[in-house]
C-alpha cells in the first residue's frame, strides 16, 4: 500500500537557510496493517505525515514515496487525496463561512468524480452523514456550522474522523489525532478509527502516546528520532517507550 | 507555495466587453454652459433644472480635483470627454417596449438582462441606461396600480417635477464634492423613485447601467423616496465594453427615507476593469449618500464592486431622525492593478440612532483595496451605537490592503466598535480544502466565498446567487 525509500527532506527557514528534517526514512505498510509513529517532539513525525499529503513547504532531497503503486511525488494534494490518501491533521483550520456539510459534500463528491461515479444528491448524502455522525458522537448542528469555526479541540477532531469516514481512504494518516482529547473523545476517536479497519486499507498512527494504542492496536510500532526511524517491533513496543521515556533509545542514535 | 496558482485563479474573463454598433446623437467633446443648456433643452427640462445645473458648472470651475484618497491616475481632461451621447430615436422616444429598438433589447439580452417582461427575472421590474438616456422601463404598469413611481429621471422631470424639485440635491447638494459637482452640471439620465404613504414595494426595482459609446462619461442621477411607512428593495448593476482608454463614471444617488420608512440599494458593479497591466478601465467617482429624515427609518447599502480600474465611493448614511438605522455591507475585489478606495461615513445626529458596517476587501495581483470609514456621533445624539467590523483577505504578495477609519464620538453615551484584521489566504486553509480533494480553484472560490458570506446575505434572494457566480467569474482562471 504506501513504500518510502530512503526519503530524506529539508525546509527553509526564515533566515531562508536551508534545515534538513528527515534522514533517508523507510516505511512499507501492507494492505490491512496499523502502523503506529511515535517519538519525541520534533523528531519529525508530522512533517513526515504532511510530505505523504503533498504539503509544499518541505523539500524532498532525495528518496521515493508510492501508494499503490503511484508515485505520490507525480500527484498534487489533491490527486493524492483523490487517490485514497488522507490525512486527518494535527490542527484542523477553521474555514469561515463556509458550510461544515457543504464542505463534506463537495470533497465526497469530488472523490466520486474522480472514480466516475455520480455525485451523491442531498438526500442520499444527508442519509450516509447522519449514520456516520453517530459513529464519531458529533452533535448534528455541527453539520451546519462553519468548517470547524469556534469547535472546542475535541470537536474538531471528531469532524476529522467524520470526514475520514465519509471519504473512506484507502491509506488514512492520523497526525496526533489523540492530543487535547479527553478520555470519551478518545474513544470515540479509536472508535472510529477501528470501525475502518479493513483488509484493504492501511492506517497509519502518528502519536506521542501509548494511550491510544489501547484502543487502536497497531500492527507495527516505529520509533522515530531526529528524522530517522531508530527501532521498529511490535504492539509491545509502545508500552516499552511508555515505560523508559525516549531517552534509552535517543542515546543510542547519538552514538551511531 | 500556490502563487502561481492563485495567479492562475484570479486572472479573470470580462464577459461583458463587447460594444453595440448603433447610431447615436452624441456631442463634441468639450464642457462648457453652451453644452449644459444643449443637454437641459435635449430633455426639454423646466428653469428651474437648467438654473440648478448652471449653478452647479459656476461652483464646479471654482473646484480642483480632489487628491486625497489612496489611488493615481493622471489628470482627468474634461475637455475631451463627450457629456452626451444617446441612442437615435424616431420619436420622442420609446413609448413602450415594442418601440425600443431590437438592437438594444439584443445587447441587454446579451448582458443578461432581458428588457421583455415576460422573460424577465422573476419580480423584478428594471430601468435600463445607456450611456446617457434610460431607454427602457419595465412594469411600470404593475407598479403604477401600487401607487409607485419608477422611471427614467427626464421623465420625472416632466411629470413629476415638483418632486424632483422638493427633493433634488437635498441629500447631496451640488457644492458637495469636485464629481458631484460636474455631475450636477451634466447629468444626462438615471432612475427615480417615488413609493407613496404605507406602500411596501411590490417587486425589487433594479437599473441596469451601461456604457457603450467611446470616449463618453457616464453621469446619471438616481433619486429614491421612500414616504412615511414605506419599503423598497433597490438593485444596480453596471457593465462597460473593453477599451484601452479610460471612461468617466461620475453618478450621484441621493435617498430620503421619511418616518419608519426603510430603503435597501444593492449594487453589483462591474464596470470593465482595465486589463492585466493596467490599461482602460472605467474610473468610477460616485457619490452615494442617504438620509434617514424619519424616526425609526432606516437605510441599507450592499455593495459587490469588482470592476472598474479605479472604485472612489462611500455610501453614506445620515441618521437624522431618532431610532433610525444605517448599514453598509460591502466587498470589494481588487484584481491587476484595480485600484478601490471606499467605505462609507455614518453621521448619528439623533437619539439611539444604530449603524452597522460589515466591509469585506480581497486583493489580488497588483490591486490596492482601501477601506476608508467614518462614523461621527453628534452632541444631541445620545445612545447612538455603531459597530464597524473591516476584514481583509490577500491572494498575491503584490497586492495591497488599507483601511482608515475615523471615528468622532462628540456625546459620551455613545457606544463604538471597530474590528479589523488583514489575511493572506491561508495557505493552511488552502492545504486543507485541497487534501479533501477539492481543486485550487473551487478552494480558493470556497474560501473567498466564505469570507463574504455575510454581506452576500444583505443581497436580495434573487441576486445572492449572481453575486456568487460573478465573483466566481472575477476569480476564474483565464481558460473557459
Amino acid at each position: 500500500m504506501l513504500m518510502i525509500k530512503n526519503l530524506h527532506a529539508a525546509i527553509q527557514d526564515e533566515k531562508q537557510k536551508t534545515k534538513s528534517i528527515l534522514h533517508g526514512i523507510n516505511l512499507h505498510v501492507r494492505p490491512g496493517e496499523v502502523h503506529a509513529i511515535m517519538g519525541p517532539n520534533g523528531s519529525g513525525k508530522s512533517t513526515l505525515a504532511n510530505l505523504l499529503a503533498g504539503r509544499e513547504d518541505y523539500q524532498i532531497t532525495q528518496g521515493e514515496m508510492w501508494l499503490d503503486g503511484q508515485n505520490l511525488m507525480d500527484l498534487t494534494p489533491e490527486a493524492r487525496a483523490r487517490a485514497g490518501l488522507f490525512l486527518a491533521f494535527q490542527y484542523p483550520v477553521e474555514i469561515p463561512g463556509v458550510n461544515n456539510m457543504y464542505f463534506l459534500k463537495a470533497a465526497v463528491n469530488s472523490v466520486r468524480k474522480h472514480h466516475q461515479l455520480p455525485p451523491l444528491d442531498a438526500m442520499d448524502f444527508l442519509t450516509l452523514i447522519k449514520s456516520k455522525i453517530k459513529e464519531v458522537g458529533m452533535d448534528e448542528k455541527f453539520l451546519s456550522r462553519a468548517v470547524n469555526e469556534s469547535f472546542s479541540g475535541g470537536e474538531k477532531k471528531r469532524n476529522e474522523i467524520l470526514q475520514m469516514l465519509m471519504l473512506s481512504p484507502k491509506l488514512a494518516i492520523l497526525d496526533e489525532t489523540d492530543s487535547g482529547l479527553d478520555i470519551d473523545a478518545l474513544q470515540s476517536v479509536a472508535k472510529g478509527v477501528n470501525s475502518l479497519r479493513a483488509p484493504s486499507r492501511s492506517i497509519v498512527v502518528v502519536t506521542h502516546y501509548q494511550r491510544l494504542l489501547n484502543y487502536i492496536v497497531p500492527d507495527v510500532v516505529h520509533v522515530m528520532v531526529k528524522g530517522k526511524i531508530i527501532k521498529s517491533g511490535g504492539k509491545e513496543l509502545a508500552l516499552e517507550l511508555e515505560e523508559k521515556g525516549y531517552g534509552w533509545l535517543s542515546e543510542s542514535v547519538e552514538q551511531v | 507555495m500556490s502563487n502561481q496558482y492563485l495567479k492562475q485563479i484570479v486572472d479573470k474573463n470580462y464577459q461583458y466587453g463587447f460594444v453595440t454598433a448603433i447610431e447615436s446623437d452624441t456631442f463634441a467633446p468639450g464642457l462648457s454652459e453652451e453644452v449644459i443648456r444643449k443637454i437641459s433643452q435635449r430633455k426639454n427640462e423646466p428653469e428651474f433644472m437648467l438654473q440648478w445645473r448652471l449653478r452647479a458648472y459656476q461652483h464646479w470651475l471654482t473646484l480642483s480635483s480632489p487628491r486625497w484618497a489612496h489611488v493615481k491616475f493622471p489628470e482627468i481632461d474634461y475637455q475631451n470627454i463627450i457629456y452626451y451621447s444617446a441612442p437615435k430615436v424616431k420619436k420622442d422616444g420609446p413609448k413602450s417596449l415594442e418601440e425600443v429598438d431590437p438592437q438594444l433589447l439584443e445587447t441587454y439580452k446579451k448582458l443578461g438582462i432581458p428588457l421583455h417582461e415576460q422573460s424577465r427575472l422573476a419580480g423584478v421590474a428594471v430601468d435600463a441606461v445607456f450611456d446617457s438616456v434610460s431607454v427602457a422601463t419595465t412594469f411600470k404598469t404593475k407598479l403604477a396600480e401600487a401607487g409607485v413611481i419608477f422611471c427614467s429621471f427626464s421623465e420625472a422631470v416632466q411629470e413629476h417635477p415638483e418632486l424632483v424639485e422638493k427633493y433634488l440635491g437635498t441629500v447631496v447638494p451640488f457644492r458637495d464634492n469636485f464629481f458631484a459637482t460636474l455631475n450636477s452640471a451634466v447629468f444626462s439620465d438615471g432612475s427615480f423613485v417615488y413609493i407613496p404613504k404605507g406602500v411596501r414595494c411590490p417587486m425589487e426595482l433594479s437599473t441596469y447601467f451601461r456604457i457603450n459609446a467611446a470616449n463618453t462619461g457616464q453621469f446619471e442621477r438616481t433619486l429614491i423616496i421612500a414616504d412615511a411607512d414605506s419599503h423598497v428593495s433597490y438593485l444596480e448593476g453596471c457593465t462597460a465594453p473593453m477599451r484601452d482608454e479610460n471612461q468617466l463614471h461620475a453618478a450621484v444617488v441621493e435617498l430620503i427615507a421619511l418616518d419608519n420608512a426603510e430603503i435597501k440599494y444593492s449594487t453589483v458593479q462591474n464596470w470593465y476593469p482595465g486589463d492585466e497591466q493596467g490599461r482602460g478601465g472605467i474610473y468610477n467617482f460616485v457619490t452615494k449618500r442617504g438620509a434617514c429624515r424619519g424616526k425609526h427609518s432606516k437605510i441599507s447599502w450592499t455593495q459587490i464592486e469588482t470592476g472598474s480600474a479605479i472604485t472612489w465611493k462611500y455610501p453614506s448614511v445620515i441618521l437624522q431622525g431618532d431610532h433610525s438605522v444605517g448599514e453598509f455591507y460591502s466587498v470589494a475585489l481588487t484584481n491587476h492593478h484595480q485600484q478601490a478606495d471606499t467605505g462609507t461615513k455614518m453621521i448619528h445626529i439623533g437619539k439611539n440612532t444604530r449603524s452597522t458596517i460589515i466591509s469585506k476587501g480581497i486583493s489580488a495581483g497588483f490591486g490596492q483595496n482601501t477601506y476608508r470609514g467614518l462614523v461621527r456621533v453628534l452632541p444631541q445624539a445620545d445612545h447612538a451605537r455603531n459597530y464597524t467590523q473591516c476584514e481583509s483577505l490577500l491572494l498575491s504578495n503584490t497586492c495591497g490592503a488599507h483601511t482608515f477609519p475615523y471615528i468622532e464620538a462628540k456625546n459620551p453615551t455613545a457606544q463604538i466598535e471597530h474590528e479589523a484584521y488583514t489575511s493572506k489566504i491561508g495557505v493552511d486553509q488552502l492545504f486543507y480544502c485541497r487534501q479533501r480533494g477539492l481543486s485550487v480553484e473551487d478552494a480558493v472560490c470556497m474560501i473567498v466565498n466564505g469570507f463574504c458570506k455575510r454581506v452576500f446575505n444583505e443581497l436580495p434572494m434573487e441576486f445572492a446567487v449572481e453575486a456568487q457566480k460573478l465573483l466566481e467569474v472575477s476569480l476564474e482562471g483565464s481558460v473557459g
